[in-house]
């Protein structure tokens, strides 16, 4: 059996990676891109955890994650696809309307 | 030791998906990129018995998601994205230095040992009480859980409706 600090540190890497996606890229559609490779990290370090202390409730809290996320992309591709029908662009550095 | 390799072999899949996403100019290779760790990551969950939940990442996440997202990336245009130029010398020079610090810290605190992942961590694990069945999730999930599981139920109702308002966009006559 696999110590629960490798998945941990796997998990840790994958969501240090999307972090720096969100820091990098200007693309909308990459950084949202790079918001799900977080989410799936954290839904990693939960199954994880939930097997080292033997509780279902980490299993039952991703799988309500898994949901809450698939009706955010929804939203959150409608809101890109609204913005590139008015703007032309999928690049956050153009969407500076609200900048003081 | 099957669970090693496995863990290994999904792990280096997930890290180079990861990679991928970042790294790719063109966003249809990003969106494989995540293809790969979500798949990956999936496999894991097997390995650690989350079974439902591992259907469920395959079928929501790789299948639907994915799609959609492929779907607006056809829409928006694949060669827009490449096209515009993502310079950001500063930038990554503080973000590389911050990765660097984060990483020296997290060394540090893991070779020093005085950090636990999980602090009331069982000895062994009981794979009667973890075995992430369709069963074993029903039931906390309709008898403890079921105000959050109406609750989301609501609310993918709400973001169905929410994205067919953005999405019917009126032209505006100027």
């Amino acid at each position: 059996m696999v110590a629960s600090g490798w998945y941990m540190g796997l998990a840790a890497a994958l969501f240090t990676i999307g972090a720096l996606g969100i820091l990098l890229r200007r693309n909308a559609l990459v950084m949202f891109m790079c918001i799900e490779l977080m989410l799936n990290a954290v839904n990693l370090t939960l199954i994880s955890a939930g097997r080292v202390m033997n509780d279902l409730n980490g299993q039952v809290a991703v799988f309500f994650i898994l949901v809450v996320a698939a009706a955010e992309v929804v939203v959150g591709l409608a809101i890109i696809v609204a913005i590139f029908r008015r703007r032309a662009t999928a690049s956050v550095d153009e969407l500076s309307e609200l900048h003081g | 030791m099957v669970e090693a390799l496995l863990f290994v072999l999904m792990a280096l899949g997930a890290l180079a998906g990861a990679v991928t996403v970042v790294v790719a100019r063109n966003s249809v290779y990003s969106a494989m990129g995540l293809l790969a760790t979500l798949f990956s990551v999936a496999v894991l969950f097997v390995v650690q018995l989350a079974h439902l939940v591992a259907a469920v990442q395959v079928i929501v996440y790789a299948g639907a998601v994915m799609t959609l997202f492929l779907f607006v990336i056809m829409l928006i245009g694949v060669d827009l994205s490449e096209a515009f130029d993502e310079r950001l010398p500063r930038q990554r020079l503080w973000v590389g230095g911050l990765a660097g610090l984060v990483i020296i810290l997290a060394g540090v605190v893991t070779v020093s040992g005085e950090f636990e992942w999980v602090p009331a961590a069982a000895p062994e694990t009981i794979v009667e009480s973890t075995n992430g069945t369709v069963q074993a999730i029903a039931e906390p999930l309709f008898t403890e859980w079921v105000l959050a599981f109406e609750a989301t139920a609501l609310l993918l109702t709400i973001a169905a409706a929410g994205a067919i308002a953005l999405a019917h966009f009126r032209r505006v006559r100027v």
